[in-house]
């Protein structure tokens, strides 16, 4: 299968647990790439702590494992100073949202070119099963015995009032639409944000009574909608998926690069 | 008339199979099921529509479906 050719097939089969959505997220992103038929050579991914996070040690790209949080920060760097790449930046809820929840926002106002995508399994699974700013209210985990008291982050409202050009959502059922997104993620220019909903069948289904791996894809099949259908009027609780912002406007690097040539006009460099 | 694509071949890697049984639950023609083993093995490869759903859906990238060559059209 094409997919295994852009894996580092040593370190399989990977750590993550039976059913996590994550593995099928890696599955389906690597059909992205291959689709777009970039060379590894012009990718890097960048990731910080986290399940979500190994991700960047399974793909044979250049690789950056990082700190927690702040993959936005090393992304950042890594195109500015090799602007030609595309950076892919795979991150959990937590890492993105509360540790990196700062570099987040300010990767969305100042359009990077880059490509955040945000593996929402609604806790952090790898340390235990505590509750993230994206578990939402009455969620019980190993840090909220009693519930949830918490209110949730809308990972696509975020991104859309933060300012970045490309806003999407979508579920680790919705497999096609992964690659799809994904794609139209890598190829768009200016800071993309793909949120792909994904399940923990270890902590957070287990903990919440949801069943195994099926029972929580079943969940996404049934309770999400494209963006803008009739099915959302009639019940506002389905979650949108699909492509919700996509903008054509400078990315940072572009006015980088106008700013050096102004500084240097006139001059001999 | 779009000639339905027929299975050639469907590989399922044992060593990187956990057993999570999405591919059991999801196949649309019940093609699948879970062994002695807990790993997912192919009981009725006849019924396979090649939809590849399961090859997409496996969270260890253990499934590969090889589908007959087509012809030329």
């Amino acid at each position: 299968m094409a997919v295994h050719n852009y894996i580092r097939q040593r370190f399989f089969p990977h750590l993550w647990c039976p059913g996590c959505g994550h593995g099928t997220i890696l599955n389906n992103m690597l059909r992205a790439v291959d689709e777009l038929g970039i060379s590894k050579n012009d990718l890097v991914m960048v990731s910080g702590i986290g399940c979500s996070s190994r991700i960047s040690g399974y793909v044979d790209f250049h690789s950056l494992h990082t700190i927690h949080g702040r993959a936005l920060a090393y992304a950042t760097g890594v195109k500015m100073s090799q602007p030609r790449l595309n950076v892919l930046i795979p991150m959990g809820d937590g890492d993105a949202l509360a540790i990196g929840g700062n570099h987040f926002i300010h990767a969305c106002r100042r359009n990077m070119d880059l490509t955040a995508i945000i593996m929402n399994n609604r806790i952090y699974g790898m340390t235990g099963g505590q509750f993230s700013p994206l578990s939402g209210e009455g969620i019980l985990c190993t840090t909220a015995p009693q519930l949830t008291i918490d209110r949730s982050f809308d990972t696509v409202e975020l991104a859309l009032a933060s300012g970045a050009s490309f806003v999407a959502r979508t579920t680790s059922f919705h497999v096609r639409e992964i690659t799809k997104l994904i794609a139209r993620a890598i190829q768009h220019k200016g800071f993309s944000v793909v949120e792909i909903l994904s399940q923990c069948p270890t902590h957070f289904g287990r903990k919440n009574k949801l069943g195994d791996a099926s029972n929580m894809l079943e969940f996404f099949k049934k309770n999400t909608t494209p963006f803008g259908s009739k099915a959302k009027q009639d019940n506002p609780e389905l979650i949108e998926r699909g492509i919700f912002r996509e903008l054509d406007i400078p990315d940072y690097c572009a006015d980088y690069e106008r700013t050096i040539q102004k500084a240097q006009k006139g001059k001999s460099s | 008339m779009k000639k339905q694509k027929k299975l050639k071949e469907y590989r399922i890697n044992r060593e990187w199979c956990k057993g999570c049984g999405i591919c059991v639950h999801f196949c649309p023609k019940d093609v699948l099921e879970l062994d002695q083993d807990g790993k997912s093995s192919v009981i009725r490869p006849d019924d396979c529509i090649v939809c590849g759903f399961c090859e997409r859906l496996c969270p260890d990238l253990a499934i590969t479906i090889i589908p007959e060559e087509q012809e030329a059209a």
